[in-house]
């Protein structure tokens, strides 16, 4: 896996990131009179012309309901579908499709998990692994599931610099662990869990883990099988793809033991009055008309991606996150929060003296976009003891020059508060 | 057009949240609330003592950005002394301004909070501003608890 911090390498031909950015019609904007500096990817990335035109060809040649009527569009729309499907499959290496499920994002994909697997499976005094690292999303439905079920929380510390401690992982197992959740790279610091290891871990213990790749798959070239991970959900719109789609990819033997998350057309065999039979899976997962537009357009947003190369991002990434945590160690005041050795292209920061929230408004005078908050992952910011933080996250379309123009308002800000 | 966020940072404003006025809670509160912004954790803690209908003293504490936390300790400043139907009415019409239904140039009982009127050009900071004075009427109302949400 690439995308490790200094252990990445630089690929023979590095990105022409002017010729890329011209793909990106918003990265032409004004904001202020200034141009637009775009350094929130991880809350959301841009969307490349050659995947809006994607969204236009579906809606201009091909569109109709899926699965339904045999007439031409019908076949075109379904088709059309099925192949993104394929496009997903091949992107993180599933041994089939029919273990790609859509669905609007990776809270919808954790949800249906929690729903369909820990519902049926979970019982009083059972377990469920999280990590400190998690965004709520991968935290809050399985304290719904385990409120339900009286099942119990536990969570795998992180030291100072924002790793998991796999020790005290190890340490969590025992005869009523029933599931591990963790994300793949933390939204808040970038850090890059250990996921092989840590399902390698699980496995020893037959439970299975589902991995939130929401934060990885932009970043670094995902291989669910090589991970050996059970679940593995993520967004189309962190991807360069439309908001309102995401993935689930499970094992088909857990899916096809799975109850339905939601009832609904698409998803049955036959329904009577008194007993309705689920389709196979993927359809079991899919009720009701899905976001047909939206997948096929995350299918282009696939195809753009993989033609740049997702290691050659990575290498371009981990350049500005290197470059971008240098600069800002060399400022006074300063305080990186989330220094793991194996991290993402999200930097975590807090200027000394000024709230996170006053430097974010600052920022946007100058036409620079990041996110302060808490990132929907409070107990990080708990972990840190910090109420919030300003965080910058780098897509391959950044520049070393957005860095600069990054410190050089952050610089301003200290000066007026000075 | 929106302002930009720089002329909203005015010397008053970056004043009171390097040295805010009335910092501290006080040990024999008479009312207190706690204000929490939960979309970008502004935190404040507001203790009052009435004596009668008058705000005797005012204090309050937290963890917030400089807009909210300059907002706070002018507020403190200005409602002490005033009875709680004034204050009530400054809390009225400071929420008018910073949401662009009172004119500052016209009269009001806000003095130089008129700094703040800007922010209604700033939705995402109109919360910032307001929360202590949302925390202020949770006070007086006994409430526990503020949220802008």
């Amino acid at each position: 896996m690439s995308g490790h911090g200094k252990l990445a390498t630089t690929p023979a031909v590095a990105l022409d990131i002017e010729r890329l950015r011209r793909d990106f019609p918003i990265l032409d904007l004004k904001v202020n009179g200034k141009p637009l500096i775009f350094l929130d990817n991880a809350a959301s990335s841009q969307m490349p012309r050659q995947v809006m035109e994607r969204w236009v060809k579906y809606r201009s040649e091909q569109h109709a309901n899926i699965h339904r009527a045999v007439h031409y569009l019908s076949e075109t729309a379904t088709a059309e579908y099925e192949k993104a499907r394929h496009k997903v499959q091949a992107f993180i290496n599933a041994a089939e499709p029919r273990e790609c499920i859509f669905t609007s994002g990776t809270t919808d994909g954790i949800n249906l998990v929690a729903h369909g697997y820990g519902r049926k499976f979970f019982a009083a005094g059972d377990e469920i692994i999280l990590t400190t690292l998690e965004h709520h999303s991968n935290i809050v439905p399985w304290q719904m599931v385990a409120d339900e079920k009286g099942a119990k929380i536990r969570v795998v510390p992180v030291n100072d610099r924002g790793e998991l401690l796999v020790d005290e992982y190890r340490k969590l197992f025992n005869a009523h662990t029933k599931f591990v959740a963790m994300t793949h790279v933390s939204n808040a610091l970038g850090t890059i869990a250990p996921v092989k290891e840590m399902i390698r871990i699980a496995h020893e213990h037959g439970v299975p883990v589902l991995v939130d790749g929401a934060q990885a798959v932009p970043h670094l070239k995902v291989d669910v099988q090589d991970l050996d991970c059970d679940f593995y959900a993520f967004s189309g719109h962190k991807l360069c793809g439309p908001t309102g789609i995401g993935v689930l990819y499970g094992k088909a033997a857990l899916l096809e033991k799975m109850q339905p998350f939601k009832g609904g057309g698409d998803m049955i065999l036959s329904v009577t009055f008194e007993k309705t039979t689920y389709a196979p899976i993927p359809a079991k997962f899919e009720a009701g008309t899905p976001p047909i537009g939206e997948a096929i357009t995350l299918g282009a947003a696939i195809d753009y991606l993989s033609a740049i190369d997702i290691e050659r991002i990575a290498a371009h990434e981990t350049d500005l996150l290197d470059y971008a945590t240098d600069q800002l160690n060399r400022m006074p005041g300063i305080r990186l929060i989330g220094t793991a050795e194996k991290k993402a292209a999200v930097l975590s920061f807090a200027v000394e003296g000024v709230h996170p929230h006053d430097v974010g408004s600052l920022l946007n005078d100058d036409a620079v976009a990041i996110r302060t908050g808490h990132h929907c992952a409070q107990p990080v910011m708990q972990r840190f003891k910090v109420p919030a933080t300003c965080r910058a996250s780098f897509a391959f379309y950044n520049t070393m020059a957005e860095v600069d123009a990054l410190a050089t308002s952050i610089a301003r800000v200290q000066k007026l508060f000075a | 057009m929106i302002m930009a966020s720089r002329e909203l940072y005015q010397e008053m404003i970056l004043e009171h949240n390097k040295k805010p006025r009335n910092w501290g809670l006080l040990a024999d509160a008479t009312h207190k609330a706690e204000g929490l912004n939960p979309l970008c954790g502004d935190h404040l803690h507001l203790s009052l003592r009435l004596a009668g209908d008058t705000v005797e003293a005012v204090g309050f504490e937290g963890e917030a950005c400089a807009i909210c936390k300059a907002s706070a300790s002018m507020m403190t400043a200005l409602v002490k002394g005033k009875t709680q139907s004034d204050a009530e009415q400054m809390v009225q019409e400071f929420r008018d301004m910073t949401t662009g239904k009172l004119d500052p140039a016209g009269p009001h009982h806000l003095g130089r909070l008129t700094v703040f009127a800007g922010v209604r050009d700033l939705p995402t900071r109109v919360k910032c501003a307001i929360l202590p004075w949302h925390t202020l009427h949770a006070a007086f109302a006994g409430t526990d608890t503020a949220s802008t949400e």
